[in-house]
């Protein structure tokens, strides 16, 4: 059963029907029908275990290989709801797939060795993993897997519930740690008084099916559209979920959905609107080495005191992980598995955390609303942007680009390459600002790409764009715009300026100006545009659009471009499409060289990598598999990195489309 | 009541595996998942067990052959053989594999080669049982077919 596809909102078939968007649908028959992949080498090992788990009535694919069962994730996102590995593997170690997995997928998994050392056990804790099971596996222990699977959604169910409270900023991040089940109790804490009315609504309802009965809805673009008008219709204090599913009218569609979806909107807008600058105080936690469990404590303290959203401490841990290496202050992607991630909704997280990272410069998050990218919100997102530390920048760092589309961007892009590299090796760009802009930006990036499962991909928007700060400033805010995606792709907001992504932001000249800082988006909204198309990872594009923003300085202007470039496709990337983000990363780069960023490409590289690791690690190996080939020399390069983003997008966006990841937010969809 | 016959010795020969605890209860296990879609699963997995873990012991031979010995490897591949032989119910053999992996991880090379002799009897005892039990369960269920 268990239709993968998950994308429809309709349970077409009796059986279980996978509803992304938060919620599983607990079929009468689940969770027989759960989606499950084994990997093991030892062929009879996987024979039995196969065998094992048709006997529980799973939908089992089996894989002998780690590579091939990690490209198999990749290829369909939501095609699977748990994977069980074995921990010795020829090909790959099997704590180093589920890191991978942890990042970009945000799948739970499960270890399986001979081996029961206590040693070997921690690790797979340390790793991420949900559980550990002892060869020989016994059928009685794959009868209960499927617990992991609904848990690891309720966190996530809650966490989006939680986003409302994003200003609190305690977000409970692990989803996959103990469960927290009891919701009402969980619920109860996280309610803000903001959100009391539809979190009233929202949670009553949560309590009746927190025992996992969410369906979850795929947000494609037209339903994200209405969904759009019937708040704007209603005025977006006063939409609630029950008129707005009224106004929608869309059969299938449960005021569950709407509501979980609202509060990521407005998550997203608040981010764009209010994008706190932290400055980045994060950046330092990140450059923590990569270990297991996110290195930057800092993070986690400033998450626990509420600067840093759990979400965006994700991200930046993720990032600060990544950059095990880059101290420098960019808070690379995350290379910590998924504890990065673990954070719901990374985007909200980045949001957060951006602003509270990116303090530095104040990047205001372009809450904004997608729709009505405005100047002034550029301008916060120039502020995040640049407290994300150029992380996103990076890319932005060509300035060279400074073509006519990213006025904004290629500002951003200055800064940004500044900030990129910081990665290690910023080339004498202002350290500084990179990295703290870096960091956040990373973590934003990465923030998304952690909950690249859930449509993430917005989070990591935002962080990523904040590098590009006009030279000065850091970021112009690309960061805050990143946090404030939400999942919901309300992604750029400062993308609605640009005329060619989708977002229609007027920015694109006017932001130029008044964003400087803020909004580098124009120009990157065109690549977001075309990046963001499908995917609802768009976001990640416009994100990119968002680190441009504001620098005005021509030279980074043109270097915004390349950083939008960049960015989109960090954003792209970021996703967990490493390769992609690395490529892009990789093209952004290049392109800056017009401008002299040369060095900020570098940096930038690094920073991509970051980035675009930062789903998964930040390899740079990884880029080096973009092969940056294409990475648009000038502008065209962009679009091949659009083209390559959105591609890789696809990959995974389309999953993503369930969850109210991005795609459906994609700059096209937002009411400008 | 030739088939009977047949039967009561096949079933002798199951339970006298277990009597010798030459099979533990994962075996057992194994049977219940086998189903009309697939009666001959436990064979197979079998099958597939004997070839992999004579690839296995041979490369162990071999390995503790060479000089210096690649304990790393050795140990490796004694790790895959614990996990496959926990997975059939390969009890003996199993008790074998970690009695030689915990010398071997000592460092005491001498005791991991007689280790691993004993390793290898044990393993081709075990075979040696299995197979004519396989084999004389797929005869007796052709012949049943007839």
């Amino acid at each position: 059963m268990n239709s993968s596809s998950g994308k429809s909102y309709m349970s077409t078939a009796s059986s279980s029907v996978i509803w992304k968007a938060g919620g599983d649908v607990v079929a009468d028959q689940f969770p027989a029908g759960l989606r499950v992949l084994v990997v093991d080498d030892d062929p009879t090992c996987l024979m039995i275990l196969e065998k094992m788990l048709k006997a529980c009535q799973y939908n089992v694919t089996k894989c002998n290989r780690a590579e091939t069962a990690l490209s198999m994730l990749r290829e369909n996102r939501n095609g699977f709801d748990i994977v069980i590995s074995d921990v010795h593997m020829p090909d790959m170690d099997g704590f180093k797939l589920l890191e991978h997995i942890g990042l970009e997928m945000d799948l739970p998994v499960i270890m399986m060795s001979a081996d029961d050392g206590k040693n070997v056990v921690m690790k797979g804790v340390t790793h991420g993993a949900c559980d550990y099971l002892i060869k020989p596996v016994r059928i009685e222990a794959l009868k209960n897997i499927w617990q992991h699977v609904v848990r690891k959604r309720k966190n996530e169910w809650k966490d989006f519930e939680q986003s409302g409270s994003v200003e609190e900023g305690d977000r409970q991040p692990k989803q996959s740690e103990d469960a927290d089940y009891s919701s009402s109790a969980n619920e109860g804490n996280w309610k803000s008084s903001k959100r009391r009315k539809d979190d009233e609504d929202e949670n009553d309802e949560r309590d009746d099916t927190s025992t996992l009965k969410k369906p979850r809805v795929v947000w494609s673009v037209e339903l994200h559209q209405q969904f759009v008008a019937a708040v704007n219709q209603l005025g977006i204090e006063k939409a609630v979920p029950k008129k707005i599913l009224e106004l929608m009218n869309v059969p299938g569609l449960a005021r569950e959905n709407v509501a979980s979806h609202l509060q990521k909107y407005r998550l997203y807008l608040r981010r764009l609107s209010g994008v706190s600058q932290h400055p980045s105080n994060l950046n330092n936690s990140f450059m923590n080495p990569q270990d297991a469990t996110f290195g930057p404590l800092d993070l986690q303290a400033l998450a626990a005191t509420g600067q840093l959203p759990a979400q965006s401490l994700a991200t930046l841990q993720a990032a600060g992980l990544g950059r095990s290496t880059a101290k420098s202050g960019i808070p690379m992607p995350l290379v910590d598995q998924r504890n990065i991630f673990s954070f719901e909704n990374p985007k909200l997280r980045f949001g957060e955390a951006q602003q509270h990272v990116n303090n530095n410069k104040q990047m205001n998050l372009l809450h904004g609303i997608p729709t009505t990218m405005e100047p002034k919100q550029l301008a916060g997102l120039h502020h995040t942007a640049q407290s994300m530390g150029n992380m996103n920048m990076p890319v932005l760092s060509h300035g060279s680009q400074s073509s006519q589309n990213n006025p904004l961007l290629m500002q951003m892009a200055q800064p940004q390459a500044r900030g990129q590299m910081l990665n290690d090796s910023t080339v004498g760009l202002a350290p500084r600002l990179l990295s703290p802009m870096g960091q956040p930006m990373l973590s934003n990036g990465m923030a998304t790409n952690v909950s690249t499962r859930n449509g993430v991909p917005e989070n990591i928007r935002a962080p990523s764009y904040n590098p590009v700060s006009q030279t000065s400033s850091m970021l112009n805010f690309p960061m805050n715009h990143t946090s404030e995606l939400p999942g919901n792709s309300f992604p750029l907001v400062s993308t609605p300026g640009i005329s060619s992504l989708a977002p229609k932001v007027a920015f694109q000249e006017d932001v130029n100006s008044e964003i400087k800082g803020s909004v580098g988006f124009m120009p990157s909204y065109d690549i977001f545009n075309e990046l963001t198309q499908h995917k609802p990872q768009n976001w990640e594009l416009q994100n990119v659009g968002m680190m441009f923003n504001t620098s005005q300085h021509s030279n980074s202007l043109r270097g915004n471009l390349d950083h939008t470039q960049s960015v989109l496709v960090q954003q792209g990337f970021s996703t967990g499409q490493n390769r992609n983000s690395t490529v892009i990363s990789k093209a952004m780069f290049s392109a800056g060289d017009s401008t002299g960023h040369v060095n900020a490409q570098n940096g930038n590289q690094h920073l991509n990598s970051l980035f675009v690791d930062n789903t998964v690690r930040v390899k740079s190996e990884r880029v080096a598999d973009a092969a940056p080939a294409n990475l648009y020399p000038d502008h065209f390069g962009r679009e091949d990195l659009m083209s390559a983003l959105l591609k890789q997008q696809d990959v995974i966006a389309p999953a993503e489309n369930n969850d109210f990841d991005f795609d459906g937010y994609s700059i096209d969809n937002i009411p400008v | 009541m030739e088939s009977k016959h047949v039967h009561q010795q096949i079933a002798a020969m199951r339970q006298s595996f277990f009597d010798e605890e030459v099979l533990d209860e994962k075996f057992s296990q194994l049977e219940q998942l086998e189903g009309k879609d697939n009666p001959n699963f436990v064979e197979e997995v079998f099958t597939m067990y004997f070839r992999d873990s004579t690839a296995f012991l041979e490369t162990i031979e071999q390995a503790m052959k060479t000089i210096p010995i690649d304990s790393i490897k050795v140990d490796n591949i004694l790790h895959q053989l614990k996990g496959s032989s926990a997975s059939v119910g390969a009890n003996k053999v199993l008790k074998e594999v970690n009695k030689t992996r915990q010398v071997l991880g000592k460092g005491n090379l001498e005791g991991t080669k007689a280790g691993i002799l004993e390793l290898r009897k044990e393993y081709d005892s075990f075979k040696a049982k299995l197979e004519p039990y396989f084999q004389l369960k797929q005869a007796n269920s052709v012949a049943q077919e007839k």
